[in-house]
């Protein structure tokens, strides 16, 4: 006779074993070490820590690791980990102006001070497999022509020359304290730095998705890639009990700040609107997105007609986070047993009830 | 003109025959039916979706060896996007490629109609983001085709008035909508409206690919194009009060060049061959 078995905790630990050695591969293989994750799949690096909100590409590159490739799994590892750390300060205001730029280019401007700056991209690769990393060797010999050192030009932002000329809607810091969503939970209408957070912290698929609905006419708010910018930005604390700015490092971000149709605002002039994205590391794609959801939110500050998924905030925000979208979904695999015996219990009594009225029908 | 040797391992133009063929029978009846959006099997090309890969299987697909191939970015040769896709086909036909409008026998394009006028031996084709005019007042497919089916552009005009209201002008000023030979309205790709009466009676022909959006669509011709307008707001296009720094030209198409951080601009014409025939034409008289 079968018997349930419950918990089964022999089974999750051998399942568990199972996993670690599937995870660890053909022992004939080297071993994959967190520094080489580190170095060479960076990209996927700092998806996780963005996603996961914490700058810290060794924690990263080991959570990879554990989660065998698995980029959500890698997430909720890491915010796992994250949740459990003191926090000691805020820190100011990142200042991305004064960032120390490696990628910077402008799709509106042909030219502008400090010129398009390519930096390490994808883009204009022609993607066809490259057999000789396949045969282990190195990809095509890397150029050794010296490449010529960039002059140090200021580098204005493409949106402060709009908003010089009057052409942009102006944001301005209301020195206002953030919200930290990840200590007071959700309300909505949101705050914008909530809505930010939420955002960054946001399934990268999801805001690709939403961003590009935006563009195929889902709630289209008519975007122009201002300026992305890639690069090192310092961090600061201002600790209470010396009261000024100490530096306690960098870190590398991306920005991504769209252009976005123009409206008539209330006091009467008509100006361009605007979207913002921001992430850890380099991680275009989603700052891009998360620019253009951010801007198909601010529709009810433009009075624009709310139909379409990506300007519902209420959507978006409680649908965006990988983690519980993620938790919530595969909850659907623990047991169910009392919950769809409560339903199979009312179908057969409402099938029987119907098939007795149906024979009494019938006689 | 002859071409010289392809990478290794790719038919000529990287699609193979079968394909191409698909996407002629298609070209053929969007000539046939000016304007109309024809669905064709758009496949997976090495670049992403959005950077012209519908201009890339419409260009595969009429390239030959003879042809002279130019490629241009917001009327640039030299933008980033056109050097990759040129030296794309040159790596995979071996044709040659050019700068100069007047040599190119293809032109592939993004944002922009050449400033000097093309000719019946020149095929000018267009990488199209969004091939459906109306899908920025109705989102479904199922709906636009029947609103084109029935002629039904009532909503476009609507649209066009709205703008006018609220703003004193039609507030589009690129990817103006165009009504082609009297019966389809057409996306013209989104290039400036300036460009718009360029596509007019124009006696090259036009070729639209969409790889996304899987659509083609095409103006033969000596085709009528008429920029949709109002009898009191007729269609105008864009003008600067200022001329080319670099030409001088007053006619073109101008951008706008950025000098310093207190926002001083300059501007260039957008058509990098036009400014570079004149200025050479100019020196040569001087």
């Amino acid at each position: 006779m079968y018997v349930a078995v419950k918990g089964g905790e022999k089974a999750i630990r051998a399942a568990h074993e199972l996993l670690a050695r599937r995870r660890r591969g053909s022992e004939e293989q080297p071993e994959l070490a967190v520094a080489q994750i580190e170095e060479q799949l960076s990209l996927a690096v700092d998806r996780v820590m963005t996603e996961g909100s914490v700058y810290d590409p060794e924690l990263a590159a080991l959570a990879i690791k554990q989660a065998a490739g698995d980029l959500v799994e890698a997430i909720f590892l890491l915010r796992a980990y994250r949740t459990t750390l003191n926090r000691f300060y805020s820190s100011e205001p990142i200042d991305t102006d004064a960032m120390q730029v490696e990628r910077r280019i402008s799709a509106t401007y042909k030219d502008l001070p400090g010129g398009q700056v390519l930096g390490s991209t994808f883009d204009y690769t022609h993607r066809l497999l490259d057999f000789a990393l396949l045969a282990e060797g190195e990809a095509a010999e890397s150029n050794t022509e010296e490449v010529e050192e960039r002059v140090e030009e200021s580098m204005v932002r493409v949106s402060q020359l709009l908003e010089q000329e009057g052409l942009m809607v102006h944001e301005t810091d209301t020195e206002s304290e953030p919200a930290d969503i990840t200590r007071d939970p959700p309300t909505y209408p949101s705050d914008r730095s909530a809505r930010m957070q939420a955002l960054v912290r946001g399934d990268e698929g999801f805001l690709l998705a939403l961003g590009y609905s935006t563009q195929r006419g889902y709630g289209r708010n008519h975007p122009f890639a201002g300026e992305i910018r890639i690069g090192e930005v310092d961090v600061s604390i201002v600790p209470e009990e010396l009261g000024f700015e100490v530096e306690i490092g960098s870190i590398q971000v991306s920005e991504c700040e769209m252009v976005n149709g123009f409206t008539r605002l209330e006091d009467g002039e008509v100006k361009f609107t605007r979207g913002y994205g921001l992430g850890f590391g380099q991680c275009e794609r989603k700052v891009m997105s998360m620019a253009l959801v951010d801007r198909a939110l601010q529709a009810d500050k433009y009075d624009e007609e709310i139909k379409s998924p990506a300007q519902q905030e209420e959507f978006v925000l409680s649908h965006c986070d990988n983690v519980e979208a993620a938790g919530f979904v595969s909850h659907l695999k623990l047991p169910h047993y009392v919950d769809f015996q409560s339903e199979l219990e009312l179908i057969r009594r409402i099938r029987k009830a119907e098939a007795a009225a149906q024979e009494e029908d019938q006689s | 003109m002859s071409s010289s040797p392809i990478r290794a391992g790719y038919n000529f133009a990287y699609l193979d025959e079968q394909t191409k063929r698909m996407i002629r029978r298609a070209l053929l009846k969007a000539v046939a039916i000016p304007g109309y959006q024809v669905p064709f099997g758009g496949r997976e090309m090495p670049m992403p979706y959005g950077w012209g890969t519908g201009g890339m299987q419409v260009t595969a697909a009429v390239i030959g060896h003879d042809d002279c191939l130019k490629v241009i970015d917001q009327g640039a040769d030299d933008t980033t996007n056109a050097v990759s896709i040129r030296a794309f086909f040159r790596d995979l036909t071996g044709v040659e490629t050019t700068e100069q409008t007047e040599e190119a026998t293809l032109i592939q394009t993004r944002h922009r109609i050449p400033e000097k006028p093309l000719r019946e031996d020149q095929i000018l084709i267009y990488q199209v983001p969004i091939p459906e005019p109306l899908r920025f007042i109705e989102p479904s497919e199922v709906e636009t085709r029947k609103m084109h089916a029935l002629e039904d552009y009532g909503v476009m005009h609507i649209k066009l008035y709205e703008d006018i209201a609220q703003f004193g002008h039609i507030a589009t000023a690129y990817a103006y909508p165009v009504q082609v030979n009297g019966r389809f309205v057409m996306d013209p790709s989104p290039i400036p409206k300036f460009d718009n009466p360029k596509m007019d009676n124009s006696p090259a022909l036009q070729l639209f690919g969409a790889g996304r959006e899987k659509r083609i669509y095409a103006v033969p011709p000596y085709t009528d194009v008429r920029s949709l307008d109002f009898e009191d707001h007729p269609f105008e296009v864009q003008r600067w009060e200022a001329s080319c720094a670099i030409c001088g030209s007053e006619e073109s198409f101008l951008d706008e060049v950025v000098m310093d951080d207190q926002g001083h601009h300059e501007f260039i014409c957008s058509d990098t061959d036009y400014c570079r025939t004149r200025l050479a034409q100019q020196e040569e008289s001087a």
